[in-house]
C-alpha cells in the first residue's frame, strides 16, 4: 500500500510542479542567448495579501506622464479608470482634468474624415508617439523577470513572474559599456535587458556572452531626480523606477486588489466547506468503517 | 445531559445540514458573478453620462447629438419661442405633465418653466424621439413653431409639448444640467 | 445494470408512477446515483467527479465569456482586455476559464495514471478506456482551439506550428492544412472557425462522458485490488459494495472542495503562473517569439514530436523502408499521435492475469519510471532542442513507447505477481479491522 502511495505522491507532486515548467522555458533558452540581471524588488502588491500602494501608483502616473508618454502609449487604459477604486484613485475632477491634457482622434468628426478632439474620461490613452516604442498597457504581464532554475519554474513559483521587477531593473540597469564592446555598438548597454544587440567581441569561443545583459534601443529615460513629487517622496532612481513599474503593474492588472480579495474570500469559504464536508463524510462512514451503532 | 432527550437523528444530522447549508452559500456566491456579468460593463456605464459643449450653439439653432443610441435636441431658443412657450395653460394640453426627469415632482405641470433647462428659458434639452412610434421629429416646423414628426403628423410646440397628432406625450426631458457656463452634462 | 444484484428503483407515489410509465427518468437517475460501488475505493477514485465538475465549470464560464468575446483578428485581443477590465467580474471569469483548463488536465492525467496502475483498462473495461482516450483527444483539441482565441503571440505562432504538423502528411498534407486553416496561413478564417469548434467540442465531450459513465456502470467500477465485486448473490454483493449515494458522493464532494481550495488560491494569487507572458502581446505574424512553447499539458507530446529528428537511426530506417515517404517531420507527427495510440492499446498489450499494480511488484517499478518519464518529457518539451535536451527527449520518448509496446506485454509473462485478496470485503476489513459488513445493513 505504501508503494502506490509513494508512486502517486511522486505523480501528484510532479503534476503539481510540471505546470511551472512552461514558466521555466525562457530559462533554458536564455542560457544560449544573454542573461539579464533582474533585481527582486519588493512591491506592495506582492503576495496573497498584497495590494497596490495608492500613492505609489499616483507617483508612477506622474513619472509616466512626464517621462514615458512622449513615446509610449497605454492603449487599453481608459482615463476614467484613474479614478477607480484599487488604482491611483484620482478624484473625479482631477481625472477629468488629466484627460483633457490629451487629444484623441475621433473618426466621427469632420463628416467621417475624422479629427482630433479633447479626450473625455471614457476615452483611452492614445497610442505611443514613437513607432519603435511598445505600448505599455500590458508590459508588466508580457515579461517574466524570473526563470528556471534549469527550466523547472521554481523561481517564478516563489518570487512571482517578475514583470514589474524586470521593468524596474531595466530602468536602473543602464551601465557603462564593458571594455570589450566596440565604439560603434548601436544602442545603450543595459544589464537587465537580454534580447538586444550584442557584439561578437564580448562573446567567448563557444559563443557565450561574457557580460550580462545586452544593448537596448531605448536611451536611458530616467537618471534619478527626474520628477519632483509634491509629497516629497524619494526621487532616487531606484524609487522612481519602482514607482513607475508599480504603476505599469496597475495598467496591466487594474483589478489586482479585487482579484486577491476574491481569492482570499473564496479560499476561506471553501476551506470552511471542506472542513464541514470532512466531518460529514467521517460521520457517514463511521458505522461502515468502525461498526459502531450510533443512536 | 439532555442529549438523550433529543429525537434520534437531530444531533447526527446537524453536520449534514451544516455542510449542505455551507454548500448552498458557496453555490450562491458562485452563481452571482455569472448573472452580474450581463449587467452593463464599465465602458457602457461610462458612456451613460456625457458632456456637451454648447458654446457654438447660436440662439434659434439646435444641436442634435447621439446619446445612448438616441438623438437629443439641445436648442437655444429665441425670445419669441420662449414667449410662445410660456403663453400656454398646461391644463389645456393633451399631455399636461412636464415629463422632465430633473424635477422631483413627477406630476409637475407642463409649464414652459418646468421644461426649460435654464431659468431664462433659453436652453431646452429633450429626447429627439417622437412619443408616438419613435421617429425623429423635424425642428422649426409644424403648426406650433416647434417640431413636426413627418411619420404620422404629430405637432410639438416651442417647449416640445404635443399639441396635435397621435403622439400621446410631450418629448421627454432627460437628466441634464449645466456643469459650467458652456457645458451641459447629460445623464 | 452492472450485473451486480441489487434493489432497483420502485415508483412509490402516484406522481412517480405517472412519470415512470411515460418516461423512466426518475428510475434511471435513482439507479445511477445509488449504483453499488466497491467499498474499498481510495482517494485516486475522486478524479472522475473533479473532471465532471471542471467540464461543467468550463462550459459555464465559456458561454459567459463568449457573450463578450469578438472572434476577429483586429478585435480579439482587445475584446479579451475588455473582459479583463470592463466586464463585471470579467477578470475572475477569464482567469477561472484559463486556469480551469489546467485543472482539467491535472485531473485527467491523474485519472489516466490511476487507470494504468490499477489495470482499470483491462477486460471487461476496454470500451470505457477507449471512450476515455477519445475524450482525452477531444480535450486536447478543445484546449488547443481555445488557446488561439486571445490572439496573442503564443496563440498565433503556436497554432502555426501545430497546424503545420498536418502539412507533414505525405501527399495530402498541404491540402489538409489549407482546408483546416481556410487559407494558406493562420488568420481570420482560422480564428473564426476555431471559435466555433471550441464552443462545440465540449458538448461532444459531455456526450462522450455520459457514454463513458454508461460503460463503466455496465461493467461496474474497478477498485484498488482489481478483484471483481461478487455477483453470485445480493447478500455477497452488499458485503463488497456500498451505494454510490451517499457514501461516495459525499466523499467525492469533500475531495472536490479541497481541490477547489487550491484552485481558488491559484486563480486568486497566481493566475498567470501556468501561462506564458508572450501571450499578453498581440499577435504579430511577422515577429516569431524566441521560443514557441505550448501550454504545459501538451509539453510531453511536444517533446516526443521534436525528439525524432533526421539523425535518429529509427527515423532513418523508416525513411529508407518507406521509400522516402516518411521523413523526419512526418515521423515526429506519427510519434506524437502514436504516443496516445499505444496508450489506448494498453488493454490488448497488457498480458498479465493480475489486474491491479498493487500486486505486481515488477510492473510497479516500471510504472514509477513511467510517471517520472512523463514529468521528464514535460520538462523537456519546454527546453530548446540543443544538447543535452535532444538526447533526454529521445530517451524519455523511447521509454514511453517501450513501456506500452515491450514492458507491458513482457511483464505478464515473466512477472511473478503477488496474490490479490479473495474479496473486496477482505481487503476492506484488512484496512478497517472493526468494519461491519451487512449481516446488518450499513447506516443510511
Amino acid at each position: 500500500m505504501t508503494k502506490f502511495k509513494t508512486t502517486f505522491l511522486i505523480a501528484a507532486l510532479a503534476a503539481g510542479l510540471t505546470g511551472g515548467l512552461s514558466g521555466g522555458l525562457t530559462g533554458g533558452a536564455a542560457m544560449a542567448a544573454g542573461e539579464g540581471l533582474v533585481e527582486n524588488y519588493d512591491f506592495a502588491f506582492e503576495g496573497p495579501f498584497g495590494s497596490f500602494d495608492q500613492m505609489q501608483l499616483q507617483r508612477g502616473l506622474q513619472v509616466f506622464t512626464e517621462n514615458c508618454s512622449a513615446c509610449h502609449g497605454l492603449r487599453y487604459v481608459a482615463f476614467r479608470t484613474l479614478a477607480d477604486e484599487g488604482g491611483p484613485g484620482l478624484p473625479e475632477d482631477q481625472m477629468r482634468a488629466y484627460a483633457e491634457f490629451y487629444e484623441v482622434w475621433d473618426t466621427s468628426l469632420e463628416d467621417g474624415f475624422g479629427d482630433f478632439r479633447t479626450a473625455t474620461p471614457a476615452d483611452k490613452f492614445p497610442l505611443g508617439g514613437f513607432v519603435g516604442a511598445p505600448d505599455l498597457s500590458l508590459m508588466a504581464k508580457a515579461r517574466a523577470g524570473f526563470h528556471g532554475p534549469y527550466g523547472t519554474g521554481i523561481s517564478q513559483l516563489l518570487n512571482g513572474m517578475g514583470g514589474p521587477e524586470y521593468i524596474a531593473s531595466i530602468l536602473t540597469g543602464y551601465a557603462d559599456p564593458p571594455a570589450c564592446a566596440p565604439e560603434d555598438q548601436e544602442g545603450y548597454y543595459n544589464t537587465a535587458f537580454a534580447n538586444g544587440g550584442f557584439p561578437d567581441a564580448c562573446k567567448d569561443e563557444d559563443g557565450h556572452h561574457t557580460v550580462p545583459g545586452s544593448w537596448i534601443a531605448m536611451s536611458p529615460p530616467l537618471y534619478g531626480d527626474d520628477v519632483e513629487y509634491a509629497d516629497g517622496s524619494s526621487t532616487e532612481l531606484d524609487a522612481v523606477a519602482q514607482d513607475v513599474a508599480a504603476f505599469l503593474m496597475w495598467t496591466a492588472e487594474p483589478h489586482l486588489n479585487a482579484r486577491k480579495q476574491a481569492g482570499l474570500t473564496g479560499v476561506i469559504f471553501l476551506t470552511v466547506l471542506a472542513a464541514l464536508l470532512y466531518l460529514a463524510n467521517k460521520r457517514l462512514w463511521a458505522p461502515v468503517k468502525h461498526g459502531q451503532d450510533e443512536v | 445531559m439532555s442529549h438523550a432527550d433529543q429525537p434520534a437523528g437531530t444531533r447526527r444530522d446537524f453536520i449534514y445540514y451544516a455542510a449542505g447549508g455551507a454548500g448552498a452559500v458557496v453555490t450562491g456566491a458562485a452563481v452571482w458573478p455569472l448573472v452580474n456579468q450581463m449587467n452593463p460593463s464599465a465602458d457602457v456605464v461610462a458612456l451613460s453620462s456625457i458632456r456637451v459643449d454648447v458654446s457654438a450653439v447660436e440662439p434659434g439653432t439646435q444641436l442634435t447629438i447621439l446619446w445612448q443610441g438616441k438623438p437629443v435636441f439641445i436648442r437655444s431658443r429665441t425670445e419669441e419661442e420662449i414667449a410662445a412657450g410660456r403663453d400656454v395653460d398646461p391644463a389645456t394640453l393633451p399631455d399636461p405633465l412636464a415629463e422632465n426627469a430633473n424635477l422631483a415632482d413627477r406630476d409637475a405641470p407642463a409649464t414652459d418653466q418646468n421644461r426649460a433647462l435654464s431659468e431664462d428659458g433659453v436652453w431646452l434639452v429633450q429626447m429627439g424621439v417622437c412619443t408616438h412610434l419613435g421617429c425623429v421629429p423635424l425642428g422649426t416646423s409644424g403648426d406650433f413653431g416647434g417640431w413636426y414628426c413627418p411619420c404620422h403628423g404629430s405637432h410639438y410646440d416651442t417647449a416640445g409639448r404635443i399639441r396635435k397628432g397621435p403622439a400621446p406625450r410631450n418629448l421627454p426631458i432627460p437628466v441634464a444640467a449645466f456643469v459650467d457656463a458652456t457645458t451641459i452634462q447629460l445623464g | 445494470m452492472s450485473g451486480i444484484p441489487h434493489d432497483h428503483y420502485e415508483p412509490k407515489s402516484r406522481g412517480e408512477k405517472w412519470l415512470s410509465s411515460r418516461l423512466p427518468v426518475a428510475g434511471l437517475l435513482s439507479d445511477t446515483l445509488t449504483i453499488p460501488t466497491p467499498r474499498n475505493l481510495n482517494w485516486m477514485w475522486i478524479w472522475g467527479i473533479v473532471l465532471t465538475f471542471t467540464l461543467v465549470m468550463q462550459i459555464v464560464t465559456g458561454i459567459v465569456l463568449a457573450m463578450h468575446y469578438t472572434p476577429h483578428v483586429d478585435m480579439a485581443f482587445a475584446s479579451v482586455e475588455h473582459i479583463m477590465r470592463d466586464v463585471n467580474g470579467g477578470f475572475m471569469l477569464r482567469y477561472i476559464h484559463q486556469n480551469g483548463a489546467s485543472l482539467f488536465f491535472v485531473a485527467v492525467y491523474l485519472h489516466i495514471f490511476r487507470s494504468l496502475y490499477y489495470g482499470s483498462y483491462k477486460a471487461p473495461r476496454e470500451v470505457t478506456w477507449i471512450i476515455g482516450m477519445l475524450i482525452y483527444v477531444l480535450m486536447m483539441a478543445s484546449a488547443f482551439l481555445g488557446y488561439v482565441l486571445p490572439w496573442g503571440q503564443m496563440s498565433f505562432h503556436g497554432t502555426a506550428v501545430i497546424t503545420g504538423l498536418f502539412g507533414a502528411i505525405p501527399f495530402v498534407g498541404e491540402s489538409v492544412q489549407t482546408w483546416l486553416l481556410g487559407a494558406g496561413a493562420v488568420g481570420q478564417p482560422a480564428l473564426n472557425r476555431f471559435f466555433s469548434l471550441h464552443y462545440l467540442f465540449p458538448f461532444v465531450i459531455l456526450g462522450l462522458v455520459l457514454v463513458h459513465i454508461w460503460a463503466f456502470h455496465t461493467t461496474g467500477n474497478n477498485n484498488p485490488t482489481g478483484v471483481e465485486v461478487r455477483r453470485t448473490s445480493k447478500a455477497e454483493a452488499q458485503r463488497d459494495t456500498l451505494p454510490f449515494w451517499p457514501y461516495f458522493v459525499i466523499k467525492d464532494l469533500f475531495a472536490l472542495v479541497v481541490i477547489l481550495v487550491v484552485f481558488m488560491a491559484i486563480v486568486g494569487f497566481m493566475p498567470n503562473y501556468l501561462g506564458h507572458p508572450d501571450n499578453y502581446i498581440e499577435a504579430n505574424p511577422l515577429a516569431t517569439p524566441a521560443h514557441i512553447v505550448p501550454e504545459w499539458y501538451f509539453l510531453p507530446f511536444y517533446a516526443i514530436l521534436r525528439a525524432f529528428t533526421a539523425d535518429v537511426w529509427a527515423v532513418q530506417l523508416v525513411h529508407w523502408i518507406s521509400f522516402g515517404i516518411i521523413d523526419a517531420k512526418f515521423f515526429g507527427v506519427l510519434a506524437f499521435f502514436g504516443s496516445i495510440v499505444v496508450m489506448a492499446l494498453a488493454p490488448w498489450l497488457d498480458t498479465s492475469a493480475v489486474r491491479s499494480g498493487r500486486y505486481r511488484p515488477m510492473l510497479r517499478m516500471w510504472f514509477a519510471l513511467l510517471c517520472i518519464d512523463f514529468v521528464v518529457l514535460m520538462w523537456a518539451g519546454a527546453q530548446t532542442t540543443e544538447f543535452p535536451y535532444d538526447w533526454i527527449s529521445l530517451i524519455a520518448a523511447t521509454y514511453w513507447f517501450s513501456y506500452f509496446l515491450i514492458i507491458l506485454p513482457l511483464m505478464g509473462v515473466i512477472e511473478k505477481p503477488e496474490s490479490p485478496p479473495a474479496t473486496i470485503e477482505d481487503d476492506f476489513k484488512a484496512h478497517y479491522p472493526d468494519a461491519r459488513t451487512p449481516s446488518a445493513s450499513p447506516a443510511e
